[in-house]
C-alpha cells in the first residue's frame, strides 16, 4: 500500500539532511509502528509524505498504491487516501469544526469524482462517530481545535480520520499528552477503523500506545534511518533497554 | 488663519460648480455649512488627516469617470424583508422604492422638505460637532450641497430594516446625499445601505440615539471597481443606548469611511466594525473617532482588511476618553491579511485618555495567510483555493460577528464568499 524507497530529505532552507535513506513498506490491513528517539526524523517523514512545504526530497520515492505521492499536492494526497493525524493539530480560529469536516469530506469526494455527502447524511454520520469518541456537540461547533485540550485535539484528529475513511493512516505521536483514559478512547477509535483494506503507520515515542493498538511490525528510527525492524517484541525491548543499545549496534 | 492659495482656489472652484439650495427648513444650516467650508477649505494632500489617502479625486470639480458595473447576480440583502428606498446616481427613484410608510418610524426626504421639520435641529448639527478636534470638510460640503437624503424619526421598535439602495447608472455621476436619523427614547431601528451610488459618492449620515434607544446599521459598499466614495457617519449616543455599525466594502478604487461617535450618556454601547476586500486598484480608508464623555460606556472598533495585488488599506482610529468618563471600556483592533507582497496596510491607532479608571486596549497587525493552518486544511483534502478562502472568511469573522442580526451576518458572509469564489474562478 505505502511504499517508501530510499527516501532522502533535507531542509529546503538549510543544508541539513534529515532523512537519510528510509525504506519502508506498509501492507494493506497491517499496522506498522515507528519508534525512535526525539529528533530522529519521525515527524519529518510524516510531513514529507503528506506534502508540507519546507522539505526537499533529494533521493528516493514514496507511493500509495499506484500514486506517486511526492509528485502531487497535499490535497491530492489526501484525496488519494493518505491521512496524517498531526502531532500538533493546528488551531484555526474562525473556522467551525463542522464546516471544516464537511468541506474536507466533500472536497475529497469531489476530487475522486464521487457524489458529495448531503448535510443531513453528514450530520447523522458525524454525530454517531463523535459520540463514540466522546466529542460533544459543543466541540463540534467550536472553531477547529481552538481552546481544545491536548486530549480533545487528538480525539478530533481521530474523528477526522473516521469521517474521511482514508486508505493509509499515519498517526504522529497521537498518544503524547494523553492520560490513560484518553489514550484508551483514541486507541478504540483507531482499532474501530482497522480493516483489511487499510494500512496504519503509528509513530510513537513510547510503547504504551502499542499495548492498545497492537502492531504487526515495529521499526526503530534513529538519525534519519530505520535501523531495526521486528515484531511487537521489539517495542518491549526498547521499553526496557532504551534506544541506546540499538543505536550503538547500528554505529 | 487664512488658507493657502491653492487650497482656497480648489475649494472655491468646487463650490462654484455646485448649487446651494436656498429654500426650506435646511437653508440656514446649508448656508452655515458653506461659510464653514470656506474657512476650513477642502482636504489637501498635505493635511495630516489625509496622510495615507489622496483626497484630490474626492474634491475635484468633476467626478472621475467610473464605468457602470453590470447588475449584480444576487443583490445584497435581497432576501431580507425590508423597506426599500432607492436612489439612482443620487436621485430618488419613487418607482423602485416602497411606500415610505412603516410603523414606528416617520420617513421623509430631505428634498421634500417644507419650512418646518423635526430634523432642523439635527441637520448639520452633529456634523458641526464632529469637526473638532479634526476637520472633516467633505462632510461640511455635503451639509451645504446635499441634493437629497432620508429623514427618519424612530419612535418605536421598527419591525423590519429600512434599506437605502444606491444604484449607479451614469459614468460621470456625482451624488451627494445626507441622511438624518433620530431614534427617540425606546426606539430601535436597523438601517441598511447598499450599492455603489454613483461614480463619486459623498454620503453623510447623522444619527442621534436617545436614552435607551438602539440603532443598527449594516452597509455593503460595492462592487463597481472604479467608483469613489467619501462617507461620514456622525452619531451622538444617550444613556443606555446602543449604536452598532458594520460596513463591508468590496472593490472600489477609492473609499474613505469616517465614523465619528460621541458617547454622551452613561452606560452606552458603541460598536463600529468593518471588513473590506480589495484586489488590485483599491484603496480603502477607515477613519474612526470615538469620544467617551460619559461614565461606564463601552466602545469597540473591529476592522479587517483583505488585500491583494497591490490593494491598499488604511486605518486611522482614535479613542478619546474625556475627563470624568470613568469606567470606560474601549477596544480597538485593526488587522490586515495581505495575500501577496504588493499589498499594503497602514494603521494609525491612537488612544487619548484623561480619566484614570478606564480599560482601553488597541492593536494592529498585518500578516500573510497562516501557512500551518493552510497546510492542515490541505492535508485534509481542501484544495488550496478553498482552504485560503476559508481562512480569509475566518479572518473577517471577528468583524462580521459584530453585527447583531444573524440574518444580516449571513447576508454579509454570503457576499464575502461570492467575492472570493469569483476570484478563484
Ligand atoms: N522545519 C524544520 N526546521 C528546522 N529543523 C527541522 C525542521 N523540521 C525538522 N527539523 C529537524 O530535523 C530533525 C528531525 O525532527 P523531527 O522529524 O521532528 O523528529 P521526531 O519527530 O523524530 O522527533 C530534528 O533535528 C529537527 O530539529
Ligand atoms: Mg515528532
Amino acid at each position: 500500500m505505502l511504499e517508501i524507497k530510499n527516501l532522502h530529505v533535507k531542509l529546503e532552507e538549510e543544508d541539513k539532511q534529515i532523512l537519510k535513506g528510509v525504506n519502508l513498506t506498509v501492507e494493506a490491513g497491517k499496522v506498522h509502528a515507528i519508534m525512535g528517539p526525539n529528533g530522529s526524523g519521525k515527524s519529518t517523514l510524516s510531513y514529507v509524505l503528506s506534502g508540507k512545504d519546507g522539505y526537499e526530497v533529494t533521493e528516493g520515492s514514496a507511493t500509495l498504491g499506484d500514486v506517486d505521492l511526492l509528485d502531487i499536492e497535499p490535497e491530492e494526497r489526501a484525496a488519494a487516501g493518505l491521512f496524517l493525524a498531526f502531532q500538533y493539530p493546528v488551531e484555526i480560529p474562525g473556522v467551525g469544526n463542522m464546516t471544516f469536516l464537511r468541506t474536507a469530506v466533500n472536497s475529497q469526494r469531489k476530487a475522486r469524482g464521487e457524489e458529495e455527502m448531503s448535510s443531513t447524511e453528514f450530520l447523522k454520520v458525524v454525530r454517531e462517530k463523535a459520540k463514540s469518541l466522546k466529542i460533544d456537540a459543543d466541540m463540534l461547533k467550536r472553531p477547529v481545535n481552538v481552546g481544545f485540550s491536548g486530549g480533545e485535539k487528538k480525539r478530533n484528529e481521530i474523528l477526522q480520520m473516521a469521517m474521511l475513511e482514508p486508505k493509509m493512516c499515519i498517526l504522529d505521536e497521537t498518544d503524547s499528552g494523553l492520560d490513560v483514559d484518553a489514550m484508551k478512547l483514541v486507541a478504540d477509535g483507531v482499532n474501530a477503523l482497522r480493516d483489511e483494506g487499510r494500512g496504519f503507520l503509528v509513530i510513537t515515542h513510547y510503547q504504551r500506545l502499542l499495548d492498545h493498538i497492537k502492531p504487526d511490525v515495529v521499526h526503530i528510527m534513529a538519525n534519519g534511518r530505520i535501523i531495526k525492524t521486528g515484531g511487537p517484541e521489539l517495542a518491549l525491548e526498547v521499553e526496557h533497554n532504551g534506544y541506546a543499545d540499538l543505536m550503538a549496534e547500528e554505529a | 488663519m487664512s488658507l493657502p492659495q491653492l487650497k482656497l482656489d480648489a475649494t472655491e472652484a468646487r463650490i462654484a460648480a455646485l448649487d446651494l439650495p436656498t429654500d426650506g427648513w435646511a437653508a440656514p444650516a446649508r448656508a452655515d455649512a458653506l461659510a464653514r467650508l470656506r474657512v476650513m477649505g477642502l482636504p489637501g494632500a498635505r493635511d495630516e488627516y489625509w496622510k495615507y489617502t489622496r483626497p484630490e479625486t474626492l474634491t475635484a470639480v468633476e467626478a472621475p469617470v467610473a464605468a457602470v458595473f453590470a447588475a449584480e447576480e444576487t443583490p445584497v440583502f435581497g432576501t431580507v424583508d425590508r423597506l426599500k428606498i432607492v436612489f439612482t446616481d443620487g436621485v430618488f427613484d419613487a418607482e423602485a422604492s416602497d411606500d415610505l410608510s412603516l410603523e414606528g418610524v416617520e420617513i421623509a426626504r430631505l428634498a421634500d422638505s417644507a419650512d418646518i421639520h423635526w430634523a432642523k435641529d439635527l441637520y448639520g448639527a452633529l456634523e458641526t460637532a464632529g469637526q473638532t478636534p479634526v476637520m472633516r470638510p467633505l462632510a461640511t460640503l455635503n451639509t451645504a450641497f446635499a441634493s437629497d437624503g432620508v429623514l427618519l424619526r424612530v419612535t418605536g421598535k421598527v419591525s423590519k430594516p429600512i434599506a437605502l439602495i444606491y444604484n449607479h447608472a451614469s459614468e460621470a455621476s456625482d451624488a451627494i446625499l445626507h441622511h438624518v436619523v433620530k431614534v427617540e427614547q425606546g426606539g430601535d431601528v436597523t438601517l441598511l445601505e447598499s450599492g455603489p451610488a454613483a461614480a463619486r459618492f459623498n454620503n453623510v449620515l447623522e444619527v442621534e440615539v436617545a436614552d435607551g434607544a438602539g440603532f443598527h446599521h449594516v452597509r455593503a459598499q460595492g462592487r463597481d471597481h472604479q467608483r469613489r466614495a467619501a462617507t461620514h457617519i456622525f452619531a451622538r449616543l444617550g444613556t443606555e443606548s446602543a449604536f452598532k455599525t458594520f460596513t463591508l466594502t468590496a472593490n472600489g478604487v477609492l473609499t474613505r469611511n469616517e465614523v465619528v461617535v460621541e458617547l454622551t450618556g452613561d452606560d452606552a454601547l458603541c460598536h463600529v466594525a468593518g471588513a473590506c476586500m480589495g484586489d488590485g486598484e483599491f484603496h480603502h480608508d477607515d477613519t474612526v473617532f470615538i469620544t467617551h464623555d460619559a461614565v461606564n460606556c463601552e466602545s469597540r472598533q473591529v476592522f479587517k482588511k483583505v488585500l491583494r495585488n497591490g490593494a491598499q488599506g488604511v486605518f486611522q482610529g482614535k479613542i478619546l476618553v474625556k475627563p470624568g468618563a470613568q469606567k470606560t471600556d474601549g477596544y480597538q483592533i485593526s488587522q490586515s491579511l495581505l495575500l501577496d507582497g504588493d499589498s499594503q496596510f497602514l494603521a494609525k491607532p491612537e488612544l487619548e485618555i484623561y480619566a484614570d479608571d478606564v480599560a482601553c486596549s488597541h492593536g494592529s497587525t498585518s500578516g500573510a495567510i497562516d501557512e500551518d493552518g493552510l497546510f492542515y486544511l490541505r492535508a485534509r483534502g481542501l484544495p488550496r483555493g478553498i482552504a485560503e478562502d476559508l481562512l480569509t472568511i475566518a479572518f473577517i469573522a471577528e468583524a462580521v460577528m459584530e453585527i447583531e442580526s444573524q440574518e444580516l451576518q449571513d447576508e454579509i458572509n454570503a457576499r464575502v464568499e461570492a467575492w472570493l469564489e469569483r476570484r478563484r474562478g
